[in-house]
């Protein structure tokens, strides 16, 4: 039986790494098959590293996911402490709300920016479909999965900690850095990390809203693989593979090691 | 003689919360270096008076003053009062030192300053040594002392104290009653205590505020309160208290259970309805064929000092706390001198206080901080 649960387990972690595994292996290949084993090679990555039009959807993909983590961040603890603080009817419409967008599928919320996007465009002039306008849909759907990892941080909060650093002389704003801000680190980092997980990876929702001018790594590769594969997008997606694979690590390690502080403060 | 300088007034405050009335048209007046405390069931508006003060909560009406003047427009920063909260609300990312350091760092003052003022806070809360522990490496007794210090060493003119001993156990909780009592002796500022221990605002207090629904019932020094209390709710609230329905004929001269009995009290109109008031501890139990009135014992509890032992007269249970004991059933006589009966005006709160007709211990526990406590605490986390 327990030869049997580990057979089946292998089989299951098989079909999910192995294309990977293959895909990773072939980025080193020494040649342009994508079948046949030509040796070791890093020509792939020194090809990748000057393709022009990789390295722009990189600089877009990246400088696109700092920037949308660091706003989203900030409106997301916003929102998430505005949250906390009204009625606990409002709050839970409050939060459905928020919730909404993460279970939509992804389709409609890039139709729907798209549409908006475009609908501005023609009215005003403004948001031409392009940079400016993926960084925008970006920072849309990267703002709820702040506000769910600020939240728990707020409810463990001592709401007096705020009331002391006030009393002691603290300007709202001065106690909110001094006595709040440090309490909820922790949720904000993980909610920072997750965004920029979020927005390195999407997909779907870059294609509706980029244009011509600007398009991430994921809506680029999508488009070079149309018209032909080059073993360049096996090296590309190793990258991003392994850089997506950290920023889960460091999520996961942020999480246990906040956990166990988390239990002796309720106990 | 020490000065009676007015320090805070609350003028007709009023505030109410979600429709329901917290306060209303509460005045007081406190002196400074006084050690005041507010003293009431949970609910009565005690935390909320302390919070106005501190400035945590606007009233709907009324004023308050410092030092005459009005402090309405002052937002909690710019109060001199400093607060200690029930929880302690100490920063757990700071250790000791910085948390007893922060308010002089807001407040921009010099390093060295700082760290005089951190070492002399925490040898006067006996915490020499602790700069840099953390927080959460501090027993519940530690704690407090660091909150304590914190708030001292912002130089308040008044300390505003939120339950601050509730969470303690017994024996820390006395020993803390008076350290909290010669740190506010040695250091002659105003504290402002809010509890509900009947027994703590007693031993530590200069004045005690009586607070119920929102009003003061009474305010007078502990003495005062305990021995001429002014309702039944007081009297009640403030240790125990047999409570009669009496008839005030003259200055001087009470009836009750259709006897006649001099007492110390006057001020009444002639056979004004009066509430009597006997304190268990200050009744004499005498053999019955000497007793001003005789009864049957129907309950007896060991209590450690005394035996508390509930006595029918004559279908109004009394309790009577004596160091003899008398079995039950057995039938006794009490003697009642001028000065053990206290008589008080009729108010709302007749009739609801003074019967040991349904007396058990477990009504005592009503008045338990822990039991208290944990109310407190299902309130705060309601989701």
């Amino acid at each position: 039986m327990k030869t049997l649960s580990r057979v089946y387990n292998g089989i299951i972690f098989a079909f999910l790494y192995a294309p990977i595994l293959v895909l990773i292996i072939f980025s080193f290949n020494d040649s342009k098959s994508r079948v046949v084993w030509n040796g070791f090679s890093l020509r792939w990555y020194e090809a990748l590293f000057q393709n022009d039009e990789i390295l722009s959807a990189l600089w877009v993909t990246l400088s696109i996911a700092i920037v949308a983590t660091i706003v989203s961040t900030i409106i997301g603890t916003a929102a998430a402490i505005g949250i906390r603080s009204v009625n606990s009817k409002l709050r839970r419409v409050l939060l459905a709300f928020n919730n909404l967008p993460m279970v939509n599928p992804e389709i409609v919320t890039g139709i729907a920016l798209m549409l908006l996007f475009v609908f501005i465009y023609r009215t005003t002039g403004l948001l031409q479909p392009g940079y400016f306008t993926l960084l925008l849909s970006h920072i849309t759907f990267c703002i709820p999965y702040v506000v769910l990892q600020v939240m728990p941080k707020l409810r463990q909060l001592d709401p007096h900690l705020y009331e002391a650093a006030v009393d002691l002389g603290c300007r709202p704003f001065t106690a909110f850095i001094r006595a709040v801000l440090p309490q909820i680190m922790p949720g904000i980092i993980t909610g920072a990390l997750m965004a920029f997980t979020m927005s390195l990876d999407d997909f779907v929702i870059s294609l509706f809203t980029s244009g011509e001018s600007a398009q991430n790594l994921s809506v680029t590769i999508y488009a070079m693989v149309k018209r032909r594969v080059t073993p360049e997008i096996n090296t590309l997606s190793t990258l991003m593979f392994g850089a997506v694979l950290i920023m889960l690590i460091l999520v996961n390690v942020m999480q246990i090691r906040s956990a166990p502080k988390d239990k002796r403060r309720s106990s | 003689m020490q000065t009676t300088k007015e320090i805070i007034k609350l003028k007709d405050i009023t505030v109410s919360s979600d429709g329901e009335q917290v306060l209303s048209g509460l005045d007081l007046n406190i002196s400074d270096g006084e050690f005041v405390t507010l003293l009431g069931p949970s609910g009565c508006g005690k935390t909320t008076t302390l919070r106005i003060i501190g400035g945590f909560v606007t009233p709907d009406s009324g004023s308050v003053f410092f030092d005459g003047k009005d402090m309405a427009k002052l937002p909690p920063y710019k109060r001199p009062v400093n607060t200690i909260f029930q929880r302690y609300a100490l920063f757990p990312h700071l250790n000791v030192q910085d948390n007893v350091a922060f308010g002089m760092r807001v407040q921009g003052k010099k390093k060295t300053e700082i760290r005089e003022t951190v070492d002399r806070m925490l040898k006067l809360v006996n915490l020499v040594g602790f700069n840099e522990r953390r927080i959460d490496t501090l027993s519940g007794g530690q704690q407090q002392r660091v909150a304590i210090a914190r708030a001292l060493a912002n130089n308040p003119r008044v300390l505003l104290l939120d339950e601050p001993l509730a969470a303690l156990d017994l024996k820390l909780r006395k020993d803390m009653q008076a350290e909290l009592k010669n740190i506010q002796k040695s250091l002659g500022i105003t504290f402002i205590y809010v509890t509900h221990d009947q027994e703590e605002a007693l031993s530590m207090s200069d004045t005690v505020v009586v607070m119920d629904a929102g009003r003061i019932q009474q305010i007078g020094t502990p003495q005062d309160i305990y021995n001429e209390p002014k309702n039944a709710f007081v009297a009640d609230f403030i240790g125990e208290s047999n409570i009669l329905d009496g008839i005030m004929h003259e200055d001087y001269l009470v009836e009750f259970f259709g006897r006649k009995f001099p007492c110390l009290d006057t001020g009444f109109d002639k056979d004004e309805p009066v509430d009597v008031v006997i304190r268990p501890e200050d009744i004499d139990i005498v053999p019955a064929n000497q007793g001003h009135l005789t009864g049957t014992v129907t309950a007896v509890t060991f209590k450690g000092v005394h035996f508390e032992t509930i006595v029918d007269f004559k279908g109004f249970k009394w309790m009577i706390q004596t160091t003899d004991y008398y079995p039950v059933d057995s039938i006794i006589g009490i003697v009642l001198n001028p000065e053990d009966i206290h008589i008080m005006k009729k108010s709302e709160y007749s009739d609801m206080f003074g019967d040991y007709s349904s007396y058990s211990d477990e009504f005592d526990e009503l008045g338990n901080p822990e039991v208290d406590l944990t109310e407190d605490t299902a309130a705060e986390v309601e989701e």
